[in-house]
């Protein structure tokens, strides 16, 4: 196992180095000239501009040396300088990813619980009313496109009904916690501030179940499918002949076994939440990663697009990463090849 | 189309007949099959509809459905419904070329790539292992921005991130097929490699593939459409699904601009994966 680990380890160099590549390739590919990539067209005009921007990135250079420089920058966490911000993408960048994380993180724990629950719901009560209800809700959560049910919801929880405020992190003109880790929850906590704690929390909670409900539907139906396969096993038989009643033999023996698939899938649902906050964060105004990267798709604001697409695919390689470790710690049984 | 519909057919005729095969079909695999079909009738047929046209402003602004107008005005007064109907026209084809596209491209590395193994097989992986390791949406948005922004562009970064899904899979058909006896009876024959791969490997892989392909449809409807509410794909005044969305979503008090659209990826993706799942369990003989 420890040599699968190491395996595992010595390839991320390469995938990191193939990332960059493409990015590389990609802001090369811009409309035919890279320097479009990096200077705003407003600031063509201004030659010391073009001139710094092209000595740093190396513009005036053939391919190759260009290629170098650029791989240089970004191991020094250069990424260019935002369009539209005007700040270096990486500092923006940072400043966005707590908001990002506090919000992904949220819906990954409530899509677990619900998976968790509506798999068990519609394992114990197979092929009645309840399984048929589960099922449903959590397919229509990997079906409904979340910036449709997000507004959806929007709509009839805060305008209609009043139960959630509105978009953001906070409502307007209150001030956000002191910043230690970036995540409000936990900074209000930190602060002592319980009512500014409550309202963050009001705030996190739809775009979080919005996100959560969208990963719901594949952790649901693993579970599911792992918990009806595990109660027709031996174990559970055995179980059953000891006077186990239904709800133990589920709880006890079924459901510690639909566990490990579970974590198998934690990095494929982690794709599945980075593409649902992008969207998420753009219809409740989140101030992620995910809303800089919609404002930048949508101005063309180069150097943040390609950055954010680094970042995430780092994020990305080491959710998958994790994943496979814990997967073979948890299950010796695994064939490493 | 007709290369992707042609082929589901032929592991059915095998095993004793279309018609047989097919009653055992699900319901809700059915009913998939027939929100498929509406859509693409929906499509070839809804220039003709007694309605009024996507772009022409008919009414009086932002009116709530209505008797007259089904699902409302939008902040122009064009009809939201009609509207919804005419998006099919650029969602569900531009899918369907998504997905063959990707198909073709994927199916035909990753076919060479198990068959001829060695350095081939080697560089086309560590392709599919590369782009794999974006997330597919901040892949997609990254080529479509530095392409600009368009329904072309989208398409074509969409490809870009679908095809590693074919290639794997067919690579991983292909690796089992080829090792079969009725090949190597060929190569001892002496067919050429191509020959062989043609003839006695490839027929016998495209299942896996036909599945994904139908169950990724409703999926690369709702990227798509997710590119256009970002801004990356078909342009406002187009009654695009996604970019309706998005109207929708700078005034959402007024909500029926988004609900038709909405309602309309949610049919598709839902029928979509119901269809692929009844397929899968009627072919895939490891989840029987």
């Amino acid at each position: 196992m420890l040599a699968y680990i190491l395996r595992r380890l010595i390839s991320i160099p390469f995938l990191l180095l193939g990332v960059a590549s493409v990015s590389f390739l990609l802001s090369q590919m811009t409309k035919g000239d890279p320097l479009a990539a990096l200077v705003p067209e407003r600031m063509m005009s201004n030659p010391e501009i073009v001139a710094a921007v092209k000595a740093e990135w190396g513009l005036d250079q053939p391919l190759p040396i260009r290629y170098v420089r650029y791989l240089g920058n970004l191991l020094q966490g250069d990424m260019g300088t935002s369009f539209s911000t005007r700040r270096p993408v990486a500092l923006d960048i940072a400043e966005r990813l707590p908001a990002t994380l506090e919000l992904v993180i949220a819906a990954m724990i409530i899509g677990t619980f619900m998976g968790l629950a509506l798999g068990l719901l519609s394992a114990r009560f197979r092929g009645t009313i309840v399984d048929s209800v589960a099922r449903i809700f959590a397919l229509l959560g990997s079906s409904l496109p979340v910036f449709w049910s997000g507004l959806i919801l929007l709509y009839v929880l805060s305008v209609q009904l009043r139960i959630v405020p509105g978009t953001g992190r906070l409502p307007p003109r209150v001030q956000p916690p002191p910043d230690v880790t970036g995540f409000y929850t936990i900074d209000a906590l930190l602060a002592g501030n319980f009512p500014l704690f409550l309202q963050v929390l009001s705030h996190l909670a739809l775009p979080a179940f919005v996100l959560g409900w969208a990963v719901t539907g594949i952790i649901t139906r693993l579970v599911r499918s792992s918990l009806v396969e595990g109660l027709s096993l031996d174990y559970a038989r055995t179980a059953r002949a000891k006077g186990a009643p239904e709800r133990i033999v589920l709880i006890r023996h079924a459901l510690p076994n639909a566990m490990i698939p579970l974590l198998t899938i934690l990095g494929f649902t982690f794709a599945y939440l980075i593409t649902g906050a992008v969207l998420t964060e753009a219809i409740f105004s989140w101030p992620g990663i995910g809303s800089y990267a919609v404002r930048a798709a949508a101005s063309l604001d180069y150097p943040a697009i390609g950055g954010v697409t680094i970042v995430g695919a780092v994020a990305f390689l080491l959710a998958n990463l994790v994943t496979d470790i814990a997967y073979a710690w948890a299950n010796p049984r695994i064939k490493v090849h | 189309m007709a290369d992707i519909s042609a082929p589901v057919a032929a592991p059915a005729r095998r095993s004793g007949g279309f018609r047989r095969t097919f009653r055992k079909l699900p319901v809700t695999a059915i009913i998939g099959a027939a929100i498929l079909l509406f859509w693409i009738f929906t499509v070839l047929t809804v220039q003709f509809w007694p309605m009024a046209e996507p772009l022409d402003m008919v009414g009086r602004r932002l009116q709530p459905p209505s008797a007259e107008h089904w699902l409302g005005t939008d902040a122009l007064g064009r009809d939201v419904f009609s509207r919804t109907m005419h998006g099919a026209v650029w969602s569900i084809p531009i899918a369907i070329l998504v997905v063959a596209c990707a198909v073709a491209i994927g199916s035909l590395l990753g076919a060479i790539s198990g068959f001829f193994g060695g350095w081939t097989d080697g560089i086309i992986m560590r392709l599919v292992d590369v782009t794999v390791a974006f997330p597919p949406i901040l892949l997609a948005m990254a080529v479509a921005a530095m392409l600009g922004p368009g329904l072309t562009n989208a398409s074509i970064a969409m490809v870009i991130v679908w095809w590693p899904i074919y290639a794997r899979l067919m690579r991983a058909q292909v690796l089992e097929v080829k090792e079969r006896e009725h090949v190597e009876a060929a190569i001892a024959g002496g067919a050429s490699p191509l020959r062989v791969l043609r003839v006695h490997v490839l027929p016998l892989c495209w299942t896996p593939t036909l599945i994904n392909a139908t169950m990724d449809f409703g999926q690369v409807v709702l990227l798509a459409a997710s590119l256009s509410f970002i801004g990356l794909g078909a342009k406002p005044p187009s009654p695009e699904w996604g970019s309706m969305i998005s109207e929708g979503a700078t005034r959402f008090y007024d909500w029926w601009i988004a609900f038709g659209p909405g309602m309309a990826i949610l049919t598709v993706v839902l029928a979509t994966s119901f269809l692929g799942d009844g397929l899968r369990d009627l072919f895939d003989r490891r989840s029987q």
